[in-house]
């Protein structure tokens, strides 16, 4: 357990999330509008979205199995009778009046999402429900002194908001929460995980503690935009709550915001009605009725998932723990390895030890994506073919590599162009080494008087003389048949 | 359950309503003869009888996930008070 230390002793922080997530889909959820981002000021508004008089919604289909979708990702329950209801508030950007949100009655369920800490241990966070809502418009307020500009391309979107259970003790676990969420969605197709352009935000719930006690009072940080930030609000909010108990003060329930460029959280002014949202079900729309069937369907379609994945890595390909991780927390990065290893066609253990060192490396330093690395899949496989069949060792093949991720080329053409082959020919490294033995006779008697670290010496040598192309463990074996 | 004059106002200021002071009096019996009416039903005993959501015994209707609406900004604008470049203008509701 991670504790904080203050002038009274040691603060516990107790933290729960609210995570906005914005399902992938073409449409919105309750109208036929475009669900893109960006696009000239509302352009993809329909009538609907608008809130025009006389409209009705009429719900996505798509949307609806998305959900589905990401509640089975997070292992939770699939309520099979869930009900829209209206969230009623007024701001400018919400045309209605209302959010159609659902309350009493969410889609989703309980559920639990398994962390891999750094130290390679695993916590488990509780899902508290997942529902479906609409997202608001946008509210631009630096385009005039006086006036705010209001655009509802967003208004209407299909958010997803997934509630952990106060689960959450250090922003570190928070960070490995909100990333593993992403990588879940991802893997599902649910959401593309882009907090720059909003597609994932996040509300933080924090309280402090002395460890045993009961929960303190909780404030929520709103509209914290990425992994960093939800980070740095964290550290700022839990100091603060700590400084104003311990200076006698009490911690006010409130909504704060998050001031990514002090990197502190304020009050929001608060409305005494604040939060009288009036719930209701929305008379426009029946209650939702699933299907187990289609449930089960929709379940048995569900791709392989994070979890799983590095479970079926440890286990049949004999990958450490860490490896696996590495390798499936993002989608792509585990269909690229999954691609080299072709199957049981080549060492996983090797592969792995590729991917997440040498290519790792090279994509890092250059910045490039994955999917536009110069080396794909095909060609790291080729170049770890010359490693495993004894053409070229594994130090040269380190050269080629660097040389491939230059001009593209194939491991087998630079081997063949540049005559990087391994001497692989007992002959010739026989020869070689009865030279070098022959050459240095006061070295030999010291190995022979029993100093068998020499021996590194003389492999140095031979490789040098071969510009390290020599066989580096028939150099070993001949050397030591030689000098014992 | 029965309302007051500061319900009233409170119910009106959340729905944005304009109600003058002395209308309040007269609209707390309203409301309070309604509230009566519904309480009415709690007298029923509905244990084990699912909620009614629809006259109709009806699945409600799906879209398919495909775009058929949008495109026409200046019809979403046209009867805002206010509007530049696309967007509607209001007066600034910033914090």
């Amino acid at each position: 357990m991670a504790l904080i230390e203050g002038k009274t002793g040691q603060w516990e922080m107790v933290i729960g999330l609210e995570v906005h997530a914005q399902v992938t889909s073409e449409s919105k959820l309750f109208s036929g509008a475009s669900a893109t981002f960006g696009g000239e000021p509302n352009a993809n508004v329909s009538m609907v979205d608008a809130a025009m008089p006389g409209m009705l919604p009429v719900l996505n289909r798509r949307s609806v199995e998305q959900a589905v979708k990401t509640g089975l990702g997070l292992n939770a329950k699939i309520n099979l009778t869930s009900v829209f209801e209206r969230k009623n508030y007024f701001y400018a950007d919400l045309p209605s009046g209302y959010q159609i949100s659902q309350h009493l009655h969410p889609i989703v369920g309980e559920g639990t999402v398994v962390l891999d800490m750094a130290d390679g241990t695993t916590r488990e966070v509780g899902i508290e429900r997942l529902h479906l809502e609409q997202d608001a418009g946008k509210s631009l307020h630096d385009q005039h002194p006086s006036k705010t500009y209001i655009d509802l391309n967003r208004s209407g979107i299909t958010l997803m908001e997934i509630v952990s259970k106060p689960d959450l003790r250090t922003a570190e676990e928070v960070g490995v929460y909100l990333a593993k969420l992403r990588s879940i969605m991802r893997y599902l197709g649910t959401c593309d995980g882009n907090m720059e352009e909003g597609s994932m935000r996040c509300d933080v719930n924090l309280s402090v503690r002395k460890p045993g006690d009961p929960l303190g009072t909780r404030t929520e940080t709103k509209n914290v935009n990425s992994i960093r930030f939800v980070k740095l609000a964290i550290e700022h909010e839990v100091h603060r709550q700590i400084a104003v108990i311990e200076e006698g003060g009490r911690i006010v329930q409130e909504t704060r915001l998050f001031d990514s460029v002090k990197g502190t959280t304020r009050a929001m002014r608060s409305k005494e009605e604040a939060h009288d949202y009036r719930y209701f079900p929305d008379p426009d729309l029946l209650p939702l009725v699933l299907d187990q069937a289609w449930v089960d369907e929709v379940r048995q379609a569900l791709p392989e998932l994070p979890d799983a994945k590095k479970r079926r890595f440890v286990e049949k390909l004999g990958l450490s723990p860490y490896d696996a991780g590495v390798l499936v927390n993002d989608k792509e990065t585990a269909a690229f390895y999954e691609a080299v290893i072709a199957g049981d066609k080549r060492d996983a253990k090797l592969v792995a030890n590729w991917v997440t060192g040498d290519f790792f490396g090279a994509l890092n330093r250059s910045g490039v994506a994955l999917s536009e690395a110069p080396v794909d899949a095909d060609k790291l496989g080729g170049l770890l073919d010359l490693v495993s069949d004894g053409t070229i060792s594994g130090r040269i093949a380190k050269d080629v590599f660097e040389e491939m991720w230059e001009n593209g080329k194939t491991a087998a053409d630079i081997v063949e162009a540049k005559g990087l082959r391994q001497i692989s020919d007992t002959g010739a490294l026989e020869a070689m080494v009865d030279k070098v033995i022959a050459e240095n006779p006061g070295q030999v008697e010291q190995i022979k008087a029993g100093n068998e670290k020499l021996l590194g010496w003389f492999v140095g040598q031979i490789m040098k003389a071969t510009q390290g192309k020599a066989n580096p463990g028939m150099v070993n074996q001949l050397l030591r048949k030689k000098l014992s | 359950m029965s309302v007051d004059r500061t319900t009233v106002a409170k119910i009106a200021k959340l729905a944005r309503i304009r109600v003058p002071e002395e209308n309040l009096d007269g609209l707390a019996g309203e409301l309070n003869n309604i509230l009566g009416w519904i309480e009415q039903l709690s007298e029923l005993d509905t244990d084990g009888v699912e909620p009614m959501t629809s006259v109709v015994a009806m699945i409600p209707p799906q879209r398919e996930d495909t775009v058929t609406d949008g495109g026409r900004p200046e019809d979403v604008v046209r009867n805002a008070p206010e509007s530049v470049g696309g967007y509607f203008v209001v007066p600034k509701v910033i914090e």
